[in-house]
């Protein structure tokens, strides 16, 4: 556990904060360009993931184990997102076949 | 011995809550039997505390229990029988009792008989709670209670829809005196720091005469007055009021309450004596309603509208001797006014019945051979009313037409007028009702009988009462002592010393009598050469009249006046209110709001496009801003 903690203190910590905001931005980018439904998808996994990595970092850097612990529960929280997410496209592409987004243009008033 | 006072207002009210639920399951002499006795009991226990109230000449001071107290005003449910209220309640048990017993039979065929009894035993509950009350609050519950039985027995029949508007009529106008009334008491708080007799009375009597808050304080507790007892301009319910059954006539409006006005300002009589200014004020208000209803009650050809307008005369009678400082004398008119008064509805209900409902007397006639009771009984009330001595009214009237003249000879002028009037229209009446030929239809004619005798013992007691009542009054120039002035002088203790009574001579005195009998006399001469010798009978609504009479039969339009100067004003800003205000102002501020949601929700609603890349960016730059918004304080 020390040698981990060790090797993650080896890279300063901008490196890490770069890395989850480039990480983040494409993951943005994705969601805002993408049209197909699974690849918003796993843009949005990027995000998270972007998160959970910073968070990583900062906990280790802290000293403070509770930051990895939050992890933990984002993880879980983002399979159960995916179990729901999937299933909701697999019933659009029953009914649309296809997963296209603006497909879906009747989501309005 | 002051245990069972609290027993006198009770036992009605006993009575009401039994005839009220069991009165459609009572049998009707249950019903009648249980309304009777019950105030029976309770005209007994009078008697009881009226002997032991003249044997020690003491006050009695009932304290029930405290009923509320807030900052420094303290109210005891408290009772105070002292000789004023003791005689009010032999009046208000006596004659309630005969007028449930003449109700027992009149009211025999009526579907709401257990209804009635119940109303009437809650107006003499509530009757009493006003004269036993210690303190103006309490007077002011039996003073609104008894507002409500009479808009109650008013609207007895309230199929019909004219009697509903009379008793709605009789509460809305008794409202606007009882307003002035609840201010009064306030101000009476305001000033004495307490609304119990006692209190208020005590301090009061140690203030200087003539100050602002008597003066305000007693010109309120006279518009209450004004509404209660139908005075003018408050009078018009009276005479409409006669809508309802007539032992309710004779009961509450005439013989009880609408003397609370009276009880009222002689039971507050240090007061008035204090306000020189109000006290002109009651005594030109009655004068002016006693001659002005006289006026009306002169050609009136309902029988039930003649006594009404008489009452509303007589009431002006008691208003005027309370103005000029004769207390004595104005409650004597009430308790021998309640003697006739009541007789003389009950006589006339005698003949309505008798005439199967019918209140016209042109439609009447030649009764005196068919009710003889009815008619002796009636006679002895209408010489009462007149004033001709040895009769009840006699003595009352007189005293106060004395206090009159020393007063001012005006207003003794005007009285005299007045009471002629009065002799004048009470025998057209009575000549009209009972003499000449039956006018009325021959079905009507073969019904004729005189009425049972619950309702004929009643009339005899008091037409016994009305003859010989007034001897308790008898002034010492015709050799009695005034026992009632003597009895009476202690409620009037603080009050005699500031009016500074003038004796007359006895010759004036004498002469007053001399000319007040006298045109008495003459009015029942004129009547019945009018009616009687040469048989005329009042023109049908539809012939001509001549101006007077035209103006007296109608009223004098007082009706239309008020309708054209206050309802149809009211009408018309009502109106402006519902069109203007209430349907543009109102309604268009709530529809605009409404309106406008929908116009702008019009507008805003095409930012949904459906597009969910769009919701996305959107959402986007939506955190972004608040990501902007929330690091702030780091930029700056």
């Amino acid at each position: 556990m020390e040698n981990v903690t060790n090797a993650i203190q080896t890279i300063p910590l901008n490196e890490y904060i770069l890395l989850s905001a480039i990480i983040f931005s494409i993951g943005v980018i994705g969601v805002l360009i993408r049209r197909n439904a699974i690849v918003i998808f796993m843009s949005v996994e990027l995000m998270l993931n972007a998160v959970n990595l910073l968070l990583t970092a900062f906990s280790v850097y802290h000293g403070d184990a509770s930051g990895q612990v939050f992890v933990f529960f984002i993880m879980a929280l983002a399979a159960a997102e995916v179990a729901i997410g999937l299933a909701i496209i697999v019933m659009i592409y029953r009914n649309t076949n296809s997963i296209d987004i603006n497909v879906l243009n009747r989501l309005k008033w | 011995m002051d245990n069972y006072i609290w027993l006198i207002p009770v036992l009605p009210l006993a009575g009401f809550i039994i005839n009220g639920i069991g009165r459609n399951t009572l049998s009707k002499g249950a019903v009648g039997f249980i309304g009777s006795l019950l105030v029976l009991i309770s005209f007994g226990l009078s008697v009881a505390t009226f002997l032991q109230i003249n044997s020690t000449g003491q006050p009695i001071n009932v304290e029930l229990y405290d009923w509320f107290s807030v900052g420094s005003l303290h109210i005891n449910f408290s009772f105070l029988v002292d000789q004023l209220s003791s005689l009010m309640l032999l009046i208000i048990t006596g004659v309630g009792f005969l007028i449930h017993l003449y109700s027992a039979g009149y009211m025999h065929d009526d579907a709401g008989f257990g209804k009635f009894f119940a109303y009437l035993n809650l107006f003499v509950f509530f009757m009493l709670l006003l004269v036993l009350g210690s303190n103006y609050l309490v007077m002011f519950i039996g003073w609104e209670g008894v507002g409500l039985c009479s808009y109650l027995l008013i609207g007895f029949w309230y199929t019909n829809p004219s009697y509903a508007d009379a008793a709605k009529k009789a509460f809305i106008m008794n409202r606007i005196g009882d307003l002035g009334f609840l201010i009064g008491i306030f101000l009476i708080f305001n000033t004495f720091g307490s609304i119990a007799y006692a209190d208020v009375f005590g301090k009061a009597a140690t203030m200087h005469p003539g100050d602002a808050p008597f003066v305000l304080i007693t010109i309120l507790l006279f518009v209450g007055a004004v509404g209660k007892s139908a005075q003018l301009p408050l009078f018009t319910w009276l005479p409409d009021a006669m809508a309802g059954p007539t032992p309710v006539s004779a009961l509450i409006h005439a013989a009880t309450m609408v003397t609370a006005g009276v009880y009222m300002i002689a039971r507050s009589n240090i007061l008035f004596t204090l306000a020189p200014d109000t006290m002109e004020v009651v005594a030109i208000v009655g004068l002016a309603t006693a001659a002005f209803a006289a006026l009306i009650a002169l050609t009136q050809t309902d029988i039930k509208k003649v006594l009404a307008y008489s009452t509303v005369s007589q009431l002006g009678y008691m208003f005027l001797g309370l103005g000029v400082g004769a207390y004595t004398g104005a409650f004597f008119h009430v308790l021998t006014h309640a003697f006739f008064k009541a007789l003389l509805f009950l006589g006339a209900g005698s003949v309505i019945h008798a005439v199967s409902g019918e209140q016209d007397m042109r439609k009447m006639g030649g009764l005196k051979g068919k009710l003889p009771i009815t008619f002796f009984t009636m006679l002895a009330g209408t010489i009462a009313i007149s004033g001709i001595p040895p009769f009840a009214g006699f003595f009352s009237k007189d005293e106060i037409l004395a206090h009159a003249f020393m007063h001012s000879t005006t207003f003794y002028v005007v009285g005299v007028i007045t009471a002629m009037f009065t002799s004048f229209y009470m025998f057209r009446m009575l000549y009209l009702t009972f003499y000449g030929k039956f006018r009325g239809t021959h079905e009507q004619e073969h019904h004729l009988h005189e009425s049972p005798p619950s309702m004929t013992i009643p009339l005899i007691v008091l037409a016994i009462l009305s003859i010989v009542g007034g001897f308790i009054g008898r002034p010492e120039i015709l050799g009695g002592h005034h026992w009632l002035q003597h009895y009476l002088a202690p409620v009037f203790a603080s009050s005699t010393p500031l009016l500074g009574e003038q004796e007359l001579s006895k010759s004036t005195e004498m002469v007053l009598m001399a000319v007040s009998v006298g045109g008495a006399l003459i009015a029942l001469i004129y009547a019945y050469i009018k009616y009687v010798k040469n048989n005329q009978v009042p023109v049908e609504d539809t012939e001509e009249r001549s101006l007077l009479t035209n103006l007296s039969y109608n009223k004098f339009y007082i009706d239309e006046i008020y309708d054209a100067l206050i309802r149809k004003p009211l009408d018309a800003l009502s109106g402006f209110f519902y069109k203007v205000i209430d349907k543009m102002g109102i309604d268009g501020l709530v529809n605009g709001l409404g309106k406008g949601a929908i116009e702008s929700s019009k507008g805003l609603r095409l930012l949904q496009t459906g597009n969910v890349g769009f919701y996305i960016f959107m959402m986007v730059i939506g955190i972004i801003a608040i990501l902007i918004y929330s690091l702030q304080m780091f930029i700056i």
